[in-house]
């Protein structure tokens, strides 16, 4: 398998209406989730995974590291069909399958576990090396980490060794909302730049922006994208 | 003789030969010694630099992708520094794995307790589902390396440069029955193994021999109390005292028992010196341990 068609179920329109279903306000709006916009572009036009393919071994993955807040997640998991739309409004109860951080085990989709933070970047340079051991070279590996979440020594550990050993099947999204208490001063991107990564920022609410960097080559090097949306109040 | 911590290199090297299901994940610990096997192999042996939480994180993820990773380090660096890692990169995402240190309790006692990891065996002891093997000497290492590789689950193997004066072998998960008498049960663990002897040597008592102890054979515990005139139980471990005391008890909750838990004092001695030193520093020499197993055994 190389690429794979999804079928969409539900389109970007109708994701405020998936986030409302867990949240149960009808106020709410695209911007109110920091992640929205960025994974769509990913699950709508850049990662070759579909619902039929969770368990694929040439599937791209997708790790969300940043679990705190997962109803984006959730929602484009639904919009995608990953996920029963009827499952979103027992969001966070004891019989639902979606706690308010996601368990790979209890659904279909889901590449990893998380919450702890600091866990998905060393994760996902295992899953890169696993899949070059086993000569799949094509599938691309994704994990979304936020700003606040490079805090933790362990991203640093993953991005330091990521560069020197070339794994350009790997990367790393950062949504930067400017919530990092000491900030990152001279860049998000330049501490990946630093390490031999790819890097670029972009707007990360600007789909094309978004698209554009996400598919940019990037030969024998990880890619980072820093996508910088408004400032967490 | 090679040590046990040679004996993985050498095995681990040859199944990697074998399996191409199996990758070896090093953080600097051990890298000269698998030279060979990386050149052979250089997408499955992988070295991550001074780095133990992408060491475990590296080991869950080549899990993710359905290899099977062996990781290594020290103790102290494998199970202590890294734990959530070992706790959430393998058990939450629900993936196996093959964890062997090297280090043990009192392996490096010049290096100091910066290399000691007495209380390891109690930290796995809190995660659900992880074998734990304490092997004797390197031809049990070997074995029980080679049926964790083969497996799925997680194991966690414990190497160590203290080993028995010859193996025993290796032949299923549980314990055996080294020595059969009626007046109370020892439990050696791993490399504890040649003291115990030592120590219970002209004693009437069962000595139990341990090289799995998670899970722990509660059933040959169980055989070996109702087989002897009292259900007195000691148990000698090369870890933290009372690592398996809990477990013990569990085993003989039907039954009125004494269980006394010996191995690595919770104090820190604060001394360099050599091995043997430690061992009797802690009382686990044979001399000491005969007068505190007879002492136990003797009261009533």
């Amino acid at each position: 398998m190389t690429t794979t068609e999804m079928t969409s179920v539900a389109g970007y329109e109708d994701l405020d209406r998936l986030l409302a279903l867990m949240t149960g306000d009808e106020k709410h709006g695209p911007a109110a989730t920091s992640t929205l916009d960025a994974l769509w572009v990913l699950y709508d036009r850049v990662l070759r995974v579909s619902p039929g393919t969770v368990d694929a071994p040439g599937r791209d993955r997708f790790l969300l590291s940043k679990g705190h807040g997962p109803m984006a997640y959730y929602a484009v998991l639904a919009a995608k069909g990953f996920l029963a739309e009827e499952t979103l409004p027992g969001f966070g109860s004891y019989d639902s399958p979606l706690g308010h951080h996601p368990d790979r085990t209890l659904i279909p989709g889901v590449e990893i576990g998380s919450g702890s933070l600091g866990h998905g970047l060393p994760l996902a340079v295992g899953s890169v090396l696993g899949l070059r051991a086993q000569g799949l070279t094509d599938p691309r590996v994704w994990v979304l980490i936020g700003d606040a979440e490079l805090d933790e020594g362990s991203n640093h550990e993953a991005l330091a060794y990521a560069g020197p050993a070339g794994l350009d099947q790997l990367h790393t999204l950062v949504i930067d909302n400017a919530s990092a208490t000491y900030g990152w001063p001279g860049g998000i991107a330049s501490r990946f730049e630093a390490a031999g990564w790819s890097a670029e920022t972009v707007d990360g609410r600007d789909h094309e922006a978004l698209y554009a960097a996400f598919t940019a080559p990037h030969a024998g090097r990880p890619r980072a994208v820093v996508a910088r949306v408004e400032p967490k109040s | 003789m090679d040590t046990m911590r040679d004996r993985f290199i050498s095995t681990t090297s040859q199944l990697l030969d074998d399996d191409p299901r199996l990758a070896v994940v090093l953080a600097e610990i051990s890298r000269d010694g698998f030279d060979a096997a990386e050149r052979r192999h250089p997408d499955r042996v992988i070295n991550v630099g001074i780095r133990e939480q992408l060491l475990v994180g590296v080991g869950g993820g080549l899990a993710l992708t359905g290899l099977r990773p062996i990781v290594h380090t020290f103790a102290s660096f494998l199970v202590e520094r890294p734990f959530e890692q070992v706790k959430l990169d393998f058990g939450h995402q629900g993936v196996g794995g093959v964890l062997v240190s090297a280090g043990a309790s009192y392996d490096w006692p010049a290096g100091g307790f910066t290399h000691m990891a007495p209380g390891d065996v109690a930290l796995m002891d809190t995660l659900d589902g992880w074998a734990v093997h304490v092997p004797g000497h390197p031809d049990e290492a070997e074995a029980l390396l080679r049926r964790a590789a083969a497996g799925d689950g997680r194991d966690y193997v414990r190497l160590s440069m203290q080993s028995n004066e010859r193996a025993r072998p290796v032949t299923g998960a549980g314990f055996s029955t080294v020595r059969e008498g009626r007046a109370g049960v020892v439990v050696a663990v791993g490399p504890m193994l040649d003291n115990v002897l030592a120590a219970t040597e002209g004693l009437d008592t069962t000595v139990l021999y341990a090289t799995t102890v998670r899970p722990f054979d509660g059933a040959a515990l169980r055989r070996a109390v109702a087989g002897g005139g009292t259900a007195d139980v000691v148990l000698v471990e090369p870890y933290l005292a009372g690592t398996s005391t809990a477990a013990a008890n569990d085993a003989l909750a039907e039954t009125p028992h004494r269980v006394l838990g010996l191995g690595v004092a919770r104090r820190e001695l604060r001394r360099y010196g050599q091995l043997e030193e430690h061992l009797a520093g802690q009382g686990l020499d044979a001399r000491s341990l005969r007068e505190r197993i007879s002492g136990f055994l003797t009261r009533t």
